[in-house]
């Protein structure tokens, strides 16, 4: 069944789906659009590092997302620059030493495009395996740590005080953001992840008034942007990854609509 | 104060200084179950940061704070929360606990706001929110009980139901308290034991003791000594308006 291309993507989107609906909810609650944005960035370096030293490319990008994460935890303790100061620092000098890197590995030739907006065609029956067994894990971690996790993004203070150690959770949920990177770049690329994970939950919270609700509702974006955006560009011959982040684009519109209709008619 | 295994937080010498400047030194005391502990005293003085030195909110700090539950509920003073957020009252009645049903709606029942329960947090007024506050805090049925100022705007009347009630918690689950509070009265006839700060430890004791101490009359004015007699006597220092010290000579 998984020997048609297209069944892949499918299979690869709709997994990938799953994973991001919950972990765009807290990058949107959690204000960190723009981190997201960087560990993207930064997973460029992750890649060029597998190449350079024959690493598997989502362990790679792991590692390296996970450090430069961790790396910016330290920073908004120990320096005086603003927290958007440090993240542009943080993702273009990582691209920037990425693509230096590419340079000198004249030797292997590179799809950047490839690299930058990702081929979900492209995905083979490992790649699958990795993205459904990877999603599994932080999915059941995310569920493992949810309460607190939660509990931090309403109130950092009042989760410190009523023990829900709130630190601990804040590396955790850093490492799962790292790990989707890790997994999902070669299905949407660097550029295009921050908009799989922030589209679907932005809709899903103009439509939902508690948080279970806009979880559920974000999977579902992410589902009907990967089956719309797959099959639109089957037949318009449109690039996938792009196309997948556009049909989310659209039903997040379609959300923005109908809240507006809604408004009217209570008026 | 003698520690024993009654003791549900117990600071020692504690202080926090931000940017070389201290905003509280020195306070030791323990809040032990059953007891309610009172920090009062002008703004500026402390009263939060010694909240969230016992709670162990503050890192970095001077002494010993000693914790021995992690069963706590607390009302904070002043809590923002980011209306990024899709939330409801009862979703914030589970925010740090597992509750049942029926243990929101009566937490909720009991601060007179049952039927704000499926209301958008951010719909609610300032008075309705703090009530909210405090359910969600007893609701968990702590060990300790921390409240910032936890009847600050609501209305005088709902002011003195919640303070009973506080009072019949503390008696029923047999909790220990924390409490801020600008309202002397209550403090006065509430209370195990008042810490009166001004950066430091002014005075503390008893109701009574605190109210015949000189201090407390210097600090709060001869409307506070109304409210339990006072007795004057050789004050050694004043307290200047950045919290200073200034010793008399």
């Amino acid at each position: 069944m998984f020997d048609d291309f297209f069944i892949r993507a499918l299979a690869a989107g709709l997994g990938l789906a799953f994973v991001t609906g919950p972990l765009g909810c807290f990058v949107i609650w959690r204000r960190l659009s723009f981190f997201a944005g960087t560990l993207a960035h930064s997973a460029l370096l992750g890649v060029t590092l597998a190449f350079s030293f024959d690493i598997n490319i989502s362990f790679s990008v792991l590692l390296v997302s996970s450090a430069i994460a961790l790396i910016l935890l330290r920073l908004q303790k120990t320096t005086k620059l603003p927290g958007d100061a440090l993240l542009g620092l943080l993702a273009h000098s990582s691209l920037a030493i990425g693509l230096v890197v590419i340079g000198f590995l004249s030797y292997i030739r590179f799809d950047i495009m490839g690299l930058l907006f990702g081929d979900i065609l492209a995905v083979n029956k490992k790649d699958l395996l990795v993205i459904w067994f990877g999603g599994a894990i932080i999915l059941l971690i995310l569920k493992i740590i949810w309460k607190p996790l939660f509990a931090s993004t309403v109130n950092y203070e009042l989760a410190e005080a009523e023990g829900m150690q709130p630190e601990k959770v804040n590396i955790i949920f850093t490492i799962l953001m790292a790990a989707i990177i890790a997994i999902s770049i070669k299905m949407v690329g660097i550029l295009l992840i921050t908009g799989m994970l922030i589209i679907p939950a932005a809709m899903a919270r103009n439509l939902a008034n508690n948080p279970q609700q806009m979880v559920v509702l974000s999977i579902i974006g992410g589902i009907l942007a990967v089956l719309v955006g797959l099959f639109s560009s089957m037949q318009f011959n449109s690039a996938s990854g792009p196309s997948i982040i556009t049909a989310a684009l659209l039903l997040f519109i379609l959300s923005f609509l109908k809240i507006n209709k809604l408004r009217q008619l209570k008026k | 104060m003698k520690e024993n295994n009654n003791t549900l937080v117990k600071l020692e010498n504690t202080g926090v200084q931000v940017d070389k400047k201290w905003l509280v030194k020195g306070v030791s005391f323990e809040v032990q179950r059953g007891k309610i502990v009172t920090l009062i005293g002008p703004n500026g003085s402390g009263k939060t940061t010694t909240a969230k030195l016992a709670l162990g909110i503050l890192k970095n700090i001077e002494g010993k704070v000693y914790k021995f539950t992690d069963k706590i509920g607390y009302v904070p003073q002043k809590i923002s929360i980011d209306w990024t957020l899709p939330l409801r009252v009862s979703d914030f009645m589970l925010l740090t606990e597992n509750l049942k049903n029926n243990e929101i709606d009566t937490a909720l029942d009991l601060t007179g706001v049952k039927h704000l329960k499926n209301n958008d947090l951010r719909n609610l007024s300032g008075g309705e929110f703090q009530r909210v506050l405090i359910a969600r805090a007893i609701a968990k049925k702590p060990d300790l009980l921390v409240l910032d100022e936890p009847v600050q705007g609501v209305d005088f009347k709902g002011e003195i139901a919640l303070y009973e009630l506080i009072k019949k918690i503390s008696e029923k689950l047999g909790c220990g308290i924390l409490l801020i509070s600008h309202d002397l009265h209550v403090v006065m006839s509430a209370t195990d034991y008042v810490v009166c700060l001004n950066g430091h430890v002014c005075c503390s004791g008893t109701p009574q003791a605190v109210a015949n101490d000189s201090k407390y009359k210097e600090l709060f004015g001869d409307r506070a000594s109304t409210i339990l007699s006072v007795y004057e006597h050789d004050h050694d220092h004043t307290h200047s308006t950045d919290g200073s010290i200034e010793t008399k000579k």
